[in-house]
């Protein structure tokens, strides 16, 4: 009788909380993949494709779907530590060089109007019409280098954003003396 | 060019602030020892030579400069609390090993100075009494009057350890009363009888925590302490003894016994003010101290050790980065949002 | 003129020093060999330059013309020659360079034709253009233009105007010897702000370490009959912070997160600020030139006047600073910072040069760990916490910093002047923010990128479905234009033979394309599946129209691929615009 009562307790228990999960499920349904945007929101947004993938969101999606998270170069060292944290994953090193932020620049005095580099950014960050001579709106750019090597008379090259006023940071108080240090490593790197 | 501002600081430095713990421990020093001799001085100088090797060799082995840490004086503090907190007769491995437990495993295995989550001395201390429980709780008898070679002798094992030493502390003898379950017994006339509390013109224990009072005070004027974590420790201590005395005065301690007597007043005002492990923020302090007090409380008189300020200030220390949390002040001008 | 003050909490007192500069007059800086003037010098955006190289300027000419609302104009401080308009280190931590005007002096000093204007008369928005012309900006350190700080918010009365004359930094004098020189037109800019802002109550806040400045002050107030009250607050750093003078003169507290004083019916201004705006107004004077004090190690401490735009190393030789002088630190010794080279400019906010060396401020020792003392926190002004600010700025976790109110922080250096451990609590919090800021830059960009990359490609995709259904019409249009003229053509032929024979010699040859069409049809039929043999009409039909179809499809195919050749779209506005 005691065996019966006790099954019968348990049964009742699995049914209540089986009919609790179960509106919860309804109750709290989440539409779409929240995972695939907040990875999606790490990412640069560049839509360079270096990581193979055609576009920024398709990269998120392979990233929820097991790829590896250190392919992003344009996300550096910190995107990978920023997924590798949203995603509970080991952080690996870039697969890449990790490069400062950079902008396109055309020649203007080159550009012969073909319109290729307009055709492939992803972004609309060209502006020009055929014959006409092309230019880069740099706050729009985002660096990704698609536009070079459509161009058939290589005008177009990159060159790294300079620091102004405008968007120079306060230098990390500890750190100062290291990043001297890494400065002179790079000098002695470039004199070798 | 990295020279940020304020290009003008105070003099102050952590080691000015150690020393300045240390003058203040000076009076309760002074009156231990015209209490039980100068086995306590002997146990001071262990206690710092022991702790002052042992960071030395922590810092070693970490690659920190040694100049710049080992002056900083933290490590003396730990060491003068773990002698004023241990038996004075207590043999020296004893103290010895609960300072270098306390160094390497209590501070610099969690990180050193200013990481760790407990109070040094009170983790030794902790240990000790879970693992040397007899020698832990030998208190030398009030009227015992041993001279400095004597003392020495029996602190280095070199003479017996004999019974006739040690005597109940106060807290003993309380304890003692509360475990024979005797109703009939009041407990002032047992404590008036050992001779070793309440009497303030003569000698006792009570002298020992007005000098950590004094002490605490002037740490208090010097701005290196705040008043709310000894006060709410003060106050939460004599509201819960206070209320039980009151109900039953035979069976219950005074408040002013439950104060004076074993760690409350080196607890309040040295101990669960360390800013390390203790809590930082206002109201989080008045809830430290508050628990620390109750908690003490509790162990004295339902647990089984006789003083439970160590273990009460150690669990509050657990709680210290949650309610530290839980209580963060209002920022200006949030003040009525908040 | 007893009144209740207020305390707000923290603040720290470290040693004045401001009577080494506070007891000599002020004197006038000579003319120095060349002004480089900044075009940016206040908060909100940069003037655009309105001269050129080789342009002759007079005294108080505008040489930089402001660019929107949040903007001030900058003159000429002298008459002289453009010798450039190019790129100069500016006073700024980063030591970077921005756009300035380098002008030669010709010595002569001419003024260029001043206007001044009736403010009682004009209208408010004539007076904040004038204002604004005249690039008056807050002389107090922020360099607000004033103009922006002079209307009250829209459904807040504007309860008081208070004047900042609390000059709470150490060194600092220019304030004090301003307000015991010239005080009579401070209060009579006072007065212009008042009539603009309409307060209920105008109080002038100062520090009560400086006992000459309230006396002249309140003489000042009492000869030109206003209804001011001059106000000595205690001596406390910050106090002269805004937001805590306001709080010590008023009791009301001003969110870190309230972008103006005026949304609490407060607003501030310094009493320099003040003093320009009345040399604005009643004499069109711009503001070309400020007092300040020049001291720190150096043989002769005190303040001068002196025109914005003069290389900071030719006044500090001035001074004579002592030898083992080993930089300038521009502000105070709590806020400022060292510039970079002697050849920086004073612009309209340098309020105070000193000569910085070992002896006056000596080196930092070690930094040690943080032992969570919490003396930064009672020290704080703003009731921060500024330890926990600062383990979570230094592990780099941006978002706990803010969780902890990091942009509360006015950055007054009160925590790093208490602490033990001797961290630079200030930097932290700094890296912290423009950590901060490039985020949410870098944020903001790559949202835009993605709204660009992803209207790119609906743009694509809408194009190409509207070209196929642009060719799809025309094939349509083409196929039903050839089925009416084959079922024309072989009507014609069955009808009348005799008008085929006679037809010319091309619709010989269409004949014989259509009888071999039929061929080719019936040889198809043959070999077509059993089961489309006896199909009922609708069967047939719906088979057919699947079969015009796929010749529709074929057409498009080739069409398409045949002009992405020669196509070449032109960019494409932002979706936005």
């Amino acid at each position: 009788m005691d065996i019966l009562l006790a099954i019968a307790i348990m049964a009742l228990g699995a049914v209540v909380l089986g009919a609790l999960l179960g509106f919860a499920s309804i109750k709290f349904k989440v539409e779409g993949d929240p995972l695939v945007e907040k990875v999606e929101a790490i990412l640069p947004q560049t839509q360079c494709g270096q990581c193979g993938f055609p576009g920024c969101k398709p990269y998120a999606e392979a990233i929820v779907n097991g790829e590896e998270i250190n392919k992003c170069p344009p996300g550096g060292s910190e995107g990978v530590q920023r997924l590798a944290d949203l995603l509970g994953r080991e952080v690996k090193p870039l697969d890449a060089e990790e490069k400062p932020k950079q902008i396109a620049i055309i020649d203007e005095n080159t550009c012969i109007g073909c319109t290729l580099c307009i055709q492939s950014c992803p972004v609309d960050a060209i502006v020009g019409a055929a014959k006409q001579m092309h230019t880069i709106i740099a706050q729009q750019c985002t660096g990704c280098e698609l536009c070079l090597p459509p161009c058939p008379v290589e005008c177009i090259h990159m060159a790294v954003i300079p620091e102004t006023i405008d968007n120079w940071k306060w230098k990390y108080p500890v750190v100062a003396m290291q990043v001297v240090a890494a400065d002179k490593a790079a000098a002695i790197k470039e004199a070798a | 060019m990295f020279a940020p501002a304020p290009f003008l600081l105070k003099d102050v430095s952590v080691s000015q602030v150690m020393i300045q713990v240390c003058v203040a421990l000076i009076p309760g020093i002074a009156a231990y020892a015209s209490l039980v001799g100068p086995a306590i001085l002997v146990q001071l100088v262990i206690t710092t030579v022991a702790a002052l090797v042992t960071e030395a060799l922590m810092l070693k082995l970490r690659g920190k400069p040694l100049s710049l840490f080992l002056t900083d004086g933290s490590v003396i503090v730990t060491a003068w609390l773990i002698a004023l907190t241990f038996p004075p007769l207590a043999p020296w491995w004893l103290v010895v090993t609960g300072t270098v437990f306390a160094v390497i495993v209590a501070k610099h295995l969690y990180g050193g100075l200013g990481q760790n989550p407990f109070n040094p001395a009170m983790v030794a201390f902790a240990v000790c009494i879970v693992a040397f429980p007899a020698l832990m709780s030998q208190w030398p008898s009030v009227g015992l009057q041993l001279g400095l070679i004597d003392q020495m002798n029996i602190i280095l094992g070199w003479a017996p350890r004999v019974d006739t030493l040690t005597g109940a502390t106060p807290l003993d003898a309380m304890k003692t009363a509360l475990k024979l379950g005797d109703s009939s017994f009041d407990i002032s006339t047992l404590l008036a009888n050992q001779d070793i509390y309440g009497n303030f013109a003569g000698r006792g224990w009570e002298w020992v925590a007005a000098g950590y009072l004094l002490g605490g005070l002037w740490l208090w004027h010097r701005k290196l302490i705040t008043w709310h974590v000894p006060l709410a420790f003060v106050a939460s201590l004599s509201l819960i003894s206070g209320a039980l005395w009151l109900y039953n005065p035979s069976q219950f301690a005074s408040p002013l016994f439950h104060m004076l007597s074993g760690g409350a007043m080196l607890g309040a005002f040295f101990i669960a003010t360390d800013p390390v492990s203790g809590c930082t923020t206002p109201r989080g302090k008045l809830i430290f101290g508050a628990g620390a007090g109750l908690l003490a409380y509790i162990i004295r008189v339902f647990g089984g050790y006789p003083d439970g300020v160590a273990f009460a200030i150690l669990l509050m220390n657990l709680c210290a980065p949650v309610i530290d949390l839980l209580t963060q002040p209002p920022v200006f001008g949030m003040k009525d949002k908040a | 003129m007893l009144m209740d003050l207020f305390k707000f909490k923290g603040g720290v007192k470290p040693p004045s020093n401001k009577l080494q500069s506070n007891h000599l007059p002020i004197a006038q800086a000579p003319m120095p060999s060349r002004l480089v003037m900044p075009l940016h010098q206040s908060i909100g955006g940069t003037p655009r330059p309105i001269v050129a190289a080789g342009d002759h300027v007079l005294k108080g000419q505008m040489i930089g013309e402001a660019d929107g609302w949040i903007s001030a104009a900058v003159h000429a401080p002298t008459s002289g020659t453009v010798v450039e308009v190019a790129m100069h280190v500016r006073p700024h931590p980063s030591g970077l360079d921005s756009l300035c005007v380098v002008i030669e002096p010709d010595g002569k000093d001419e003024w260029i034709a001043r206007t001044p204007i009736d403010h009682n008369a004009a209208a408010p928005a004539d007076v904040f253009h004038h204002l604004q012309q005249c690039g008056i900006v807050g002389l107090g350190g922020a360099g607000f233009p004033a103009h922006g700080k002079l209307t009250p918010t829209k459904g807040v009365p504007m309860d008081e105007l208070i004047i900042n004359g609390a000059e709470c930094e150490p060194f600092i004098t220019c304030d004090d010897l301003l307000m015991r020189e010239r005080a009579d037109e401070v209060v009579r800019g006072i007065a212009v702000f008042r009539d603009l802002l309409q307060p209920k109550k105008v109080l002038i806040g100062i520090e009560d370490n400086k006992p000459e400045a309230i006396a002249a002050m309140r003489a000042a107030v009492d000869a030109l009959n206003e209804p001011f009250s001059v106000v000595a607050v205690p001596t406390l750093y910050p106090a002269g912070g805004a937001k805590q003078l306001i709080r010590v003169l008023t009791g009301k507290e001003v969110p870190g997160s309230m972008r103006s004083t005026a949304d609490m019916g407060v607003q501030v201004f310094n009493v320099g600020t003040a003093y320009s705006a009345w040399r604005a107004i009643a004499h069109g004077e711009p503001l070309i030139s400020r007092i300040l004090t020049v001291t720190g190690n150096v043989h002769a401490p005190r303040n001068y006047e002196v025109l914005i735009g003069t290389p900071m190393g030719e006044l500090l030789a001035l001074a004579q600073p002592h030898p083992d002088t080993d930089g300038i630190l521009m502000g105070g010794p709590m806020m400022g910072f060292l510039i970079p080279n002697p050849q920086v400019p004073v612009v309209k906010t340098t309020n105070c040069l000193i000569a910085h060396d070992d002896r006056l401020f000596p080196p930092k020792a070690p930094e040690m760990p943080c032992i969570r003392c919490g003396a930064c926190a009672r020290a704080c002004p703003h009731e921060l916490q500024p330890f926990e600010m600062y383990w979570f700025s230094r592990a780099k976790n941006f978002g706990k910093t803010q969780e902890y109110n990091i942009f509360d922080c006015i950055e007054c250096g009160c925590c790093s002047y208490v602490c033990p451990s001797r961290i630079p609590l200030v930097q932290y919090f700094r890296f912290a923010k423009s950590e901060i800021w490039a985020r949410e830059r870098e944020k903001n960009a790559s949202d835009q990128a993605k709204a660009r990359f992803e209207f790119k490609q609906l743009r694509e995709e809408r194009e190409k479905a509207d070209k196929a259904e642009k060719l799809a019409k025309a094939a349509a249009a083409q196929a039903a234009k050839k089925a009416a003229e084959a079922a024309a053509a072989a009507a014609e032929s069955g009808a009348d033979a005799a008008v085929a024979t006679a037809a010319p010699e091309m619709d010989a040859k269409r004949a014989a394309i259509e009888a071999a069409m039929a061929r080719a049809k019936a040889q198809r039929e043959a070999v077509q599946p059993k089961n489309t043999e006896h199909l009922a009409p609708d069967q047939q039909k719906a088979a057919d129209e699947i079969e015009a179809r796929r010749v529709a499809a074929h057409l498009i195919e080739d069409r398409v691929s045949s002009e992405k050749a020669t196509a070449a779209p032109t960019a494409q506005l932002d979706p936005k615009s």
